[in-house]
């Protein structure tokens, strides 16, 4: 995984992280409207982050919801548990 | 239904080869306290709760959970990988090389393996909800020790990150609890429901 590679799939964590968060906030507090319309904003960002990754590096997504291109690229390497996470 | 995506939720880095490290962090793995527990705890706990807020927090925090499982699925991995033999019998890892060489298994710091009575479901979400509560207590705990365990600044980054949420799971559960009160009527503050104290169900 290059470097290019990594810094994207980085800042695809971190949305998804705040979304996640904000999904579990939002679960015991569904009448906040201020985290609803901030989960929609962070929902928005992450989903066009990962279409742009997905363009290039495959799908993140398996069972049909990453996007496909030309080759099955879903099974390419390395796995998750297989990058080297460390700041170079 | 589950839907995998390629990626973890936290960047787990390892520094270098530990299986010192290894043997105690796999506790979070397949331990009383550890992330297959909570994570199936609470996606089975689900089925029987009455609100909706409830069942949505434990279908998202069980599934965090198995994310978190990944992490630390990750970083034993990494620590184990490269290790030699020496190093695994100067480690005390050796038993559990003889059963899984350097596979995954779900056991706790001492190799004992996973059993389905470190957790409950009960039926009552009042009962259910304390005993999550509880759960994610322990968990913080056992975070705090692995963080004293550690030698590798990398992956104690990584354990701080599991440790905060713990708490904020915590917290949630906690909300959950007040919701199911309101819902309960609060007549009664220990769960009594479809329990007539002056007699009779
Ligand atoms: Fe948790």
């Amino acid at each position: 995984m290059n470097a290019q590679q990594k810094e994207m799939l980085l800042r695809i964590m971190e949305l998804q992280f705040a979304a996640t968060e904000l999904n579990l906030y939002l679960d015991t507090h569904p009448d906040d409207m201020r985290a609803l319309q901030e989960f929609r904003m962070r929902s928005q960002e992450l989903m066009s982050a990962k279409m742009e990754y997905e363009r290039v590096y495959g799908p993140l997504l398996n069972y049909g919801l990453g996007m496909t291109g030309r080759t099955w690229q879903w099974i390419e390497d390395p796995w998750p548990w297989e990058v080297n996470w460390r700041r170079s | 239904m589950w839907v995998y995506q390629k990626m973890l939720q936290y960047p787990a880095r390892v520094r270098s080869t530990n299986p010192r490290l290894a043997k105690v962090v796999i506790t979070q793995y397949g331990g009383p306290d550890g992330e297959l527990a909570a994570s199936l705890r609470y996606l089975t706990q689900r089925y029987t709760m009455p609100i909706p807020e409830a069942k949505a927090a434990l279908t998202d925090i069980g599934t965090e959970e198995l994310a978190h499982m990944e992490i630390i699925a990750t970083l034993v991995y990494n620590l184990i990988r490269d290790a030699s033999i020496a190093d695994i019998k100067r480690a005390g890892m050796d038993g559990y090389y003889a059963d899984h060489d350097k596979a995954l298994y779900f056991v706790n710091a001492e190799g004992a393996p996973w059993v389905a009575s470190y957790i409950q479901s009960k039926g009552d979400p009042i009962t259910d909800i304390h005993e999550n509560m509880a759960a994610e207590q322990k968990a913080r705990s056992t975070y705090e020790y692995l963080i004293q365990l550690s030698d590798d600044p990398d992956v104690t980054d990584t354990l701080r990150f599991l440790w905060q949420r713990e708490i904020v799971h915590f917290q949630r559960f906690g909300e959950i609890l007040n919701l199911l009160h309101d819902y309960y009527g609060r007549q009664h503050v220990f769960d009594m429901k479809g329990w007539d104290p002056k007699g009779g169900q």
